[in-house]
């Protein structure tokens, strides 16, 4: 595994919105690689910095620009940070592609579906208009939507949910990108569509060999797609893991925690094991360890110093001072 | 068997679509939206009944429609054994029959203070007799949903969404109700505070005796919960059983397949194939046999053509016209049978 190239490697990334005294940093010292072809999910509470982490990688980050940026975002050898804007829009949709949480608002409605595929393709690959439909209509077909040459000339309304997501998947993978982001791509959508729509990205990732960072708050949707995962709390990555490993030894109180919350899955099991308080504001985070005040393993040292990610096993480390411990 | 308190006969809602100007130039006649087509359900005392189904099913048109904020147009309602609708019963249903909403950003008034909206409830129905015992009472509601009373005076915004569902649900209680209805109260909330949120319903309807009927999408949740589940369709309900036995011998390809698309949270077992292909057919035409046939994999000549009835053994109803689809698995243990360990 570990002779594998890294497509991503993002080393003590820090993002910061905000000027003192109300900076609020979203993301603090996350570090993490993501190796080729592999599902790597990123997985935590709404404001934990999951989804800043993915806006960070390609800077998009729509109207509130951060303050302060830091770290080092590593991608086939090139870093991220420090590109020019001239330079990153070559990336951004060729190389690194990224489908968000809403289909309904992430398309142009006044556009036609067909020419928002080709766009990407004229832009970056060069394409002719004609080669680009033709292109247009193979990608379409490929990620499940019928009769694909009429659905070209339709608009963004006249498809479902899962359709439209199923359109942006299609402009996401135009370009056969070597990364995808994939930020909550079916929170939005049915249970059933959900299901599909995993698994026409897990098939797509075989075939064309990708990178995919999904981005998630559901432990289900994990184990069910991811290769490896990092769990987030409060801008710092809490635990990283193998999928297997997260699920067969969670190791973070945190993790524990949030899978303990979870009604199960076989059916009634008593009463459900809630995490008492909420989670802390990012612009006044409490000191050391930022989950000690709803953690039931709480000791004084906990408040004195933030743990790092410490290593259990091959694969799989937690920030947690009480790790080595006896449960 | 204790008598209803709610019992729902045959209830349909159709909603009529907006013309747009083709439509008026090519004369084209006024589209309906059949939201609810023929649907029957009963309440009893403190019972939870779980309402399943994706998007654009009918279960939160269900629930508007229990709760009067939508009328059907057909079918009776009845209220401990008597037509909701009529004379004193119109009150009855103000003060007895509470909703809880999804979005508890979007269901508090931002200028109230938390006290202000709980001591509405009560002056509105003329609760609590003075405003002293008014304020008594408020304290009491906050502390009921888990609540520190000092939080009273705060506006909606100063405080967590959690914490905004427990006024929603202090608010629904204000009224002494014997129903509520919850929709989707915790969907838009994060795994840890679900967690918290359906504990206090538990709770509530142990100490209490409130029944609730529960609308979610989410299925484990809604298993969790509830005595008794109807999975609805396209409109209609197409199962309904007690809530162990829709989940361990559900009957409905529909709900099989449902089941089958919650992902497991076990990485040990990963399913390669999606449960059910295609997605819900438009609602403005609805297939003319059953709803579902367009995405069956059991589908045989009849279920196009004919509409299933909802056949009753027992406790156990289902909508089905393909008998061989509808049997039990062999393994009454397993919800998953053709997706389990590969």
């Amino acid at each position: 595994m570990s002779a594998a190239h890294n497509t991503l490697a993002v080393e003590h990334l820090r993002v910061t919105f905000g000027k003192a005294p109300n900076a609020a940093t979203a993301v603090d010292d996350v570090s993490f690689e993501i190796r080729q072809g592999e599902v790597f999910g990123l997985v935590g509470e709404s404001g934990c910095g999951k989804s800043v982490t993915c806006r960070s990688l390609i800077q998009l980050f729509g109207g509130s620009r951060p303050s302060a940026m830091t770290g080092s975002i590593s991608f086939e050898g090139r870093n991220l940070a420090a590109l020019q804007p001239k330079d990153l829009v070559k990336v951004r949709g060729s190389e690194i592609a990224m489908i968000f949480q809403d289909p309904m608002t992430a398309l142009n409605p006044t556009m036609k579906v067909g020419r928002q595929i080709e766009e990407g393709l004229r832009q970056h690959e060069k394409l002719s208009a004609r080669q680009a439909r033709e292109k247009a209509i193979t990608l379409l077909k490929s990620v499940g939507v019928m009769a694909p040459e009429r659905r070209l000339d339709s608009y963004p309304h006249a498809f479902s949910g899962g359709m439209r997501q199923r359109v942006l998947i299609a402009i996401a993978l135009a370009c056969r990108p070597k990364l995808l982001i994939a930020d909550e791509p079916t929170t939005a959508l049915d249970v059933t569509v959900q299901d599909q729509i995993l698994k026409l990205i897990l098939k797509l990732r075989a075939e064309i060999g990708m990178a995919v960072l999904l981005v998630t708050h559901d432990l289900g949707v994990v184990a069910q797609t991811c290769d490896r995962v990092a769990v987030m709390y409060a801008g710092r990555i809490v635990e990283l893991a193998t999928t297997e490993q997260l699920f067969a030894k969670p190791s973070h109180p945190y993790t524990r925690a949030l899978l303990n919350a979870l009604p199960a899955h076989g059916g009634r099991g008593g009463r459900l094991q809630p995490i008492g308080g909420s989670p802390p504001s990012l612009a006044a985070p409490p000191p050391g360890c930022r989950f000690h005040p709803r953690c039931s393993l709480a000791i004084p040292a906990c408040e004195l110093q933030q743990p790092p990610l410490a290593a259990i096993q091959e694969g799989h480390s937690a920030a947690c001072i009480r790790i080595g411990e006896p449960a | 068997m204790t008598e209803p308190l709610l019992s729902i006969h045959h209830i349909s809602k159709t909603f009529p679509m907006a013309r747009n100007f083709r439509d008026v130039v090519t004369r084209s006649p006024r589209q309906t939206l059949r939201a609810l087509r023929d649907v029957s359900l009963t309440v009893r005392p403190g019972e939870v009944v779980g309402v399943v189904g994706e998007s654009g099913c009918g279960k939160s048109t269900l629930g508007r429609c229990i709760a009067g904020l939508e009328t059907p147009e057909h079918g009776d309602m009845l209220w401990q054994g008597a037509p909701i609708s009529a004379g004193e019963n119109r009150r009855t249903r103000a003060r007895h029959i509470q909703m809880v909403f999804q979005d508890p950003y979007a269901s508090l008034n931002p200028r109230m203070t938390l006290g202000q909206t709980l001591e509405e409830v009560l002056r509105v129905h003329g609760l609590a007799g003075d405003a002293a015992r008014r304020r008594e009472r408020v304290d009491e509601l906050m502390l009921m949903v888990g609540l520190a009373p000092a939080l009273k005076e705060r506006l909606p915004h100063t405080i967590s969404g959690g914490q905004r569902q427990r006024i929603c649900i202090a608010r629904a209680l204000a009224a002494e109700p014997q129903l509520i209805v919850a929709d989707e109260p915790v969907s838009a909330l994060d795994a840890s505070v679900q967690a918290q949120i359906i504990n206090l319903l538990e709770d509530l309807r142990a100490k209490l005796n409130i029944a609730l009927i529960f609308i979610a999408h989410d299925l484990n949740v809604v298993r969790h919960i509830s005595d008794r589940v109807a999975v609805m369709y396209l409109g209609e309900i197409v199962e309904t059983a007690a809530a162990e036995a829709l989940f361990t011998r559900p009957l409905h390809p529909y709900t099989r397949g449902l089941l089958a698309a919650i992902p497991i949270p076990d990485p040990k077992r990963r399913t390669s194939v999606p449960s059910v292909e295609g997605e819900i057919p438009d609602p403005l035409s609805p297939p003319i046999g059953c709803g579902f046939s367009t995405r069956c994999s059991h589908v045989i000549h009849p279920c196009r053509v004919r509409h299933p009835d909802l056949h009753q053994t027992g406790e156990h109803g289902v909508r089905c016209l393909n008998p061989a689809a509808t049997r039990p698995f062999a393994d009454p243990g397993s919800v998953y049978p053709a997706t389990g360990n590969q």
